[in-house]
């Protein structure tokens, strides 16, 4: 590793211009959206969605919808008020889920992301099998996990930590192989030792591609959280899905769709905000 | 007593003190498809405090010289000797000055003069008015959290300017610094760096393809020919300072641009009459 530095000179100019990569994202997916700011845009944002909402309650009312195809957009609201005290402790497991099986795959993909991309041979045999993880649905394992597990919280959190790992570890994996030699060179000069040149410009160079590898690992997380409560099991936002759907009680089914998704956009909004704070030189 | 100076090991002929001496260096890089033979045989004492430019056609080798030099580098034979000890790896001496500035975008102007020091597990504090001082001399007082890309070229190389003089090395290594800037903004950086120079004392070795650059801030001129380097010729530059860019156009200026040039082209000295 200190080798390719010992027999190369730095070239300029296409330092760090490995954007995108094998990565699934990149970093303008991640910044690229642009948001409502202005007075202007903020009021033409909830123009539509008072629009939308009132224009579905109308229709649905006109055209008598039956409750089961939709609910009025009114009783999911009063569904969320009325009834937030039963969803929350299953809201609660949800996130806990979420929580314990992002914690555990997101530190280990960044961990793994930063010791395979050091070791080229290693990292070209562990890739497929990573790349084979990322594409098969962990949704899929946990009829098999509850075997093993039980009915308890056990399958989930491996479930998430699954769907989670892979996705942060191919992410985190493209920062860093962004060397710059450049900069290592510079540290270097300056009599920097590895575990130096790793802090101070390795993770740092990678760092965007590491937190948009945990949003969207979050993002899997999720869908796995709740994927998996809905196969089996006697709790969470998901398992309430199923009862609630064959109750046919579609205004709180909705309104647990609307919980779901609630806590997909606060993930995007935090990382949104993580990554303008610790990764907007890239922009 | 000039004798006995003259006679001391690590001086020179002048009495001044050897602050690096290259020795026999010869350089090699082994590819996929042979080896390269980059520099054959270089041999050259660096004065202390003097300012030495290193020209040639690109491919020659004056990169790989002088990351020799900054310990970066192996060598394939002979050595680089700075102040006394042979140079083996990084040395807390030597600044460097990169091609583009090279500064961490992820951090800020301040951010990056610290970087040194947090490296080097220094306290900053005793170097503040140093720094302080640089920072108002080559113009960047108040920017001191601006991010790199709010910096125009130029200010950013001035940036790494101070970083490197920062934290005080006696000699300075730069690799082409100013290839990137437009011809105004380099003439600027040209007239800086004579300045610091002339102020501080430093000992610069200045990589360039800039012949009147090289012309207009050195005490010695040393051509490489064509790969593999070897020094075709040291040229002394005699001429008063502090230099003016107007003086770059005097006819005694481009006397010494042309031999020197004729010197690049065919590898060898010839005098002009
Ligand atoms: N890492 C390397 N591997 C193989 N050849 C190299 C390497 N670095 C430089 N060279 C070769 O060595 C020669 C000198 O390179 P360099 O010192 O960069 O020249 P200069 O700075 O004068 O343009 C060039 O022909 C270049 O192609
Ligand atoms: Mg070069």
């Amino acid at each position: 590793m200190a080798s390719e530095l010992r027999e190369t000179i730095p070239t300029f100019g296409e330092a760090g211009g490995e954007e995108g990569g094998a990565g699934l994202t990149n970093w303008s997916a991640l910044t690229g959206a642009s948001t409502a700011k202005s007075a202007g845009e903020i009021g033409g944002l909830i123009l539509v969605a008072v629009l939308l909402i009132g224009g579905l309650e109308l229709a649905v009312r006109h055209f008598n919808v039956a409750p089961y195809v939709f609910p009025r957009p009114s009783d999911i609201g009063s569904s969320l008020l009325n009834d937030f005290d039963s969803f929350w402790p299953h809201m609660k497991v949800t996130i806990r889920e979420l929580l314990v099986g992002f914690s555990i795959g997101a530190s280990l993909g960044i961990m793994l992301a930063a010791i395979i991309t050091q070791f080229p041979y290693v990292e070209k045999i562990v890739t497929p099998y990573v790349l084979l993880l990322v594409t098969t649905p962990m949704i899929a394992l946990v009829p098999l996990l509850m075997l093993n597990y039980g009915f308890g919280s056990t399958p989930r959190y491996i479930a998430v930590t699954l769907a989670v790992f892979p996705m942060v570890m191919i992410n985190s994996a493209t920062g860093f192989r962004r060397t710059d030699l450049a900069k290592i060179a510079l540290a270097r000069s300056y009599g920097a030792n590895t575990l130096q040149i790793f802090a101070k410009i390795r993770f740092p160079l990678a760092l965007p591609m590491i937190i948009v590898g945990l949003m969207v690992g979050s993002i899997f997380g999720l869908l796995t959280a709740v994927g998996a409560e809905m196969v089996g099991g006697k709790n969470g936002l998901g398992n309430q899905l199923q009862v609630y759907a064959s109750l046919i009680r579609m205004a709180q089914f909705w309104a647990i769709i609307l919980l779901i998704a609630l806590i997909g956009v606060s993930i995007y909004v935090i990382f949104f905000w993580i990554g303008k704070r610790w990764a907007s030189w890239q922009a | 007593m000039a004798q006995a100076v003259g006679e001391r090991v690590g001086a020179s002929a002048n009495g001044a003190n050897v602050a690096m001496s290259i020795d026999h260096v010869t350089k090699y890089y082994k590819t996929k498809t042979g080896q390269v033979h980059a520099l054959e045989d270089i041999n050259l004492q660096i004065k202390q405090g003097e300012f030495v430019a290193i020209v040639g056609p690109s491919g020659c080798g004056k990169s790989t010289l002088l990351w020799g030099m900054s310990g970066l580098h192996d060598l394939s034979k002979g050595q680089i000797v700075l102040n006394g000890t042979p140079v083996t790896g990084p040395r807390p001496e030597i600044g460097m000055i990169f091609q583009e500035a090279n500064l961490l975008p992820w951090r800020n102007l301040r951010q990056n003069i610290n970087f040194p020091f947090e490296i080097k597990r220094k306290k900053v504090g005793p170097y503040e008015d140093r720094i302080n001082q640089l920072l108002n001399e080559v113009g960047l007082a108040g920017f001191e959290n601006k991010y790199p890309r709010e910096l125009s070229g130029g200010m950013q190389q001035r940036a790494s300017i101070v970083r490197c003089l920062s934290y005080d090395p006696e000699v300075i290594l730069m690799d082409e610094p100013f290839g990137a800037l437009d011809a105004f903004t380099r003439d600027e950086m040209n007239l800086l760096i004579q300045k610091l120079w002339m102020e501080t004392g430093k000992t610069i070795i200045f990589v360039t393809h800039n012949v009147t650059e090289a012309i207009f801030l050195a005490d010695r001129v040393v051509v490489l020919t064509p790969r593999p380097g070897r020094v075709a010729h040291v040229f002394d530059i005699d001429l008063p300072r502090p230099r003016t860019i107007d003086e770059t156009f005097s006819p005694p200026f481009i006397e010494k641009v042309l031999e020197i040039k004729d010197t690049i082209m065919t590898g060898v000295y010839t005098p002009r009459s």
